[in-house]
């Protein structure tokens, strides 16, 4: 499954194979406009640098291999991260949904903490790790975990009471029920837990490494404009935009292929 | 006919095969054939019922003997109290006094409950929510294959691959009564099954119900508020009244009934008259 097929449509909008084309429309024409505007000098290329200056100097940071390094530690940053941060949560969001003792114990305590936003902790945070690799870690993990909690608990608690009664007139052992009942009908939920989750993962990692970092896109994007490379910056900016929309795309194509059977990921 | 399909085995060499059964497989899966062979309904006794929610009593003492494989309808007005019976029945809910004993030790899988809504689950085929209602032999070999005859005996042999939200309402509540029979059930119970169908989609519905009754001779107790459907269906029709049964009325009509006849018109309105006095009393 392509890219551009993953993305999902409501019904009416859809038409036949080209609708996949549909949605670059707008991305492509604001880069062809952008680059106009440098080109005729409209813009100056100190403010923003043509899409065409951007490209080159994507291209040559490829050949140096410094891009692909970058990327590679952001995107290994942000998965760790996120698996970390998404498995507490979700543990978290378990064992709440299905006891009532884990929650009266547990979720008035994360209910404060998680008013308390994450990013504020960077400060504490350099303290505690310095600005190791740990330090992004946890604020990652951190920002990802309420997101998966929330709605991993919102998911569980929210099964239809109905499904449940007739799993256990039919004699379904507790494993069997969670394994049958509960956990699919969470599923749903816990999804939109995992979009927001990915929303927050970048956006922390961004702001960390910008903060304190020796590599990752952040940090290319701050020695760059130290030494006033604005077309450096502007390829960050639009890296992480790539990232943002490839991790969003790749939670779409799992969301399908395990939602089949709800009536929104039917295909006709 | 009916009388026909009853078991001729004796009560009781079922009942001492039954007390075995949790003990050793060997036996279940000898009782599980002649079930198969030999379904069969069972009698059903209840003492002295009692059910309260709250101070709000809901069961004021019900006596109530109904014979293997009778269709018993039990109809009341709203808040009567008939489908707290129908729960206590299927063990659904705990008894707060008295008794309901079916003559003999019996399975989870002898007893099964229909509801108004089918209760399937979405992320499971059709064929997969059948055989959900094998309980404990979800596991055996031949799972699919009494899966997919019990969805064959409700008609939707040919939806056995699709998901249940592409199924109409009349569908889904046959997938659901395909999964309440694949276990070859002894006594179901069914609350208001067909409520929330359309008057075409009830008609065929219960003539599918009367149709898998006869065949297998289960016990058959239905709750509804629909005296037609309750004289149309039942041997037997139950009246309950602010938590007693007030009437008693045994429908004798020859079956297959003709639906609309004088005599069952008769007997809706007698039923529904003692309903309406009831409600000219408070």
């Amino acid at each position: 499954m392509s890219l551009i097929d993953s993305i999902s449509l409501p019904r009416s909008v859809r038409l036949p194979r080209v609708d996949g084309l549909v949605q670059w429309i707008v991305p492509l024409a604001i880069i062809a406009i952008w680059q106009i505007a440098c080109v005729t000098g409209f813009v100056p290329t100190r403010v923003l640098p043509a899409p065409s200056d951007v490209a080159l100097a994507g291209w040559k940071l490829l050949l140096s291999g410094e891009l692909v390094r970058n990327i590679w530690v952001s995107f290994w940053r942000a998965s760790i991260g996120f698996l970390i941060g998404g498995s507490i949560g979700f543990a978290f969001g378990l064992a709440n949904g299905l006891s009532q003792l884990s929650a009266k114990l547990t979720d008035t305590t994360l209910q404060m903490v998680r008013n308390v936003p994450h990013l504020a902790l960077i400060p504490l945070v350099i303290l505690w790790f310095g600005i190791d690799e740990s330090a992004k870690l946890f604020l990652v993990a951190l920002g990802v975990f309420f997101p998966i909690y929330l709605n991993t608990l919102h998911g569980i608690r929210t099964v239809d009471p109905q499904l449940i009664e007739m799993g256990r007139i039919y004699g379904m052992t507790d494993g069997e029920l969670f394994r049958r009942v509960i956990f699919p009908g969470a599923l749903p939920s816990i999804f939109v837990g995992i979009r927001f989750a990915l929303g927050i993962m970048w956006l922390t990692l961004i702001v960390a490494e910008t903060i304190a970092a020796s590599s990752g896109l952040g940090y290319m994007a701050m020695q760059a404009r130290e030494f006033m490379l604005i077309d450096v910056v502007v390829l960050s900016i639009l890296i992480y935009a790539l990232l943002g929309k490839l991790a969003d795309s790749a939670s779409r194509v799992l969301e399908r292929a395990t939602l089949s059977w709800h009536p929104a990921f039917q295909k006709r | 006919m009916q009388t026909a399909l009853r078991t001729s085995l004796p009560e009781t060499e079922l009942a001492s095969r039954a007390n075995f059964a949790p003990h050793a497989r060997i036996v279940r899966e000898e009782r599980q054939e002649e079930r198969l062979a030999q379904a069969s309904g069972l009698p059903l006794s209840i003492r002295g019922l009692r059910k309260s929610f709250g101070s709000n009593e809901v069961l004021r003492g019900i006596d109530l003997h109904i014979p293997a494989g009778q269709f018993v309808a039990i109809v009341g007005k709203s808040g009567c109290g008939k489908s707290t019976l129908l729960r206590l029945i299927a063990g659904l809910d705990k008894i707060d006094a008295g008794s309901i004993s079916f003559g003999q030790d019996v399975q989870p899988e002898d007893i099964r409950v229909m509801f108004q809504e089918p209760r399937l689950l979405p992320w499971a085929r059709v064929l997969a929510n059948v055989e959900v209602g094998l309980g404990r032999d979800r596991a055996s070999k031949d799972a699919h294959a009494r899966a997919e005859q019990a969805l064959t005996e409700v008609g939707l042999a040919d939806k056995r691959d699709q998901w249940p939200s592409v199924l109409s309402g009349g569908q889904k509540q046959r997938v659901a009564l395909g999964r309440a029979l694949v276990s070859r059930p002894r006594v179901l119970a069914f609350d208001e099954p067909l409520g929330a169908l359309d008057a075409l989609t009830r008609i065929s519905m219960q003539r599918l119900l009367e149709r898998v009754w006869r065949d297998q001779g289960f016990t058959a107790i239905l709750v509804t508020h629909d005296v037609s459907e309750a004289v149309a269906l039942a041997d037997r029709v139950l009246v309950i009244e602010e938590g007693r049964i007030a009437h008693d009325v045994v429908v004798n009509a020859a079956r297959p009934r003709e639906r609309g006849s004088a005599e069952l018109a008769g007997l809706e309105g007698s039923i529904l008259s003692h309903l309406l006095s009831a409600d000219d009393r408070t």
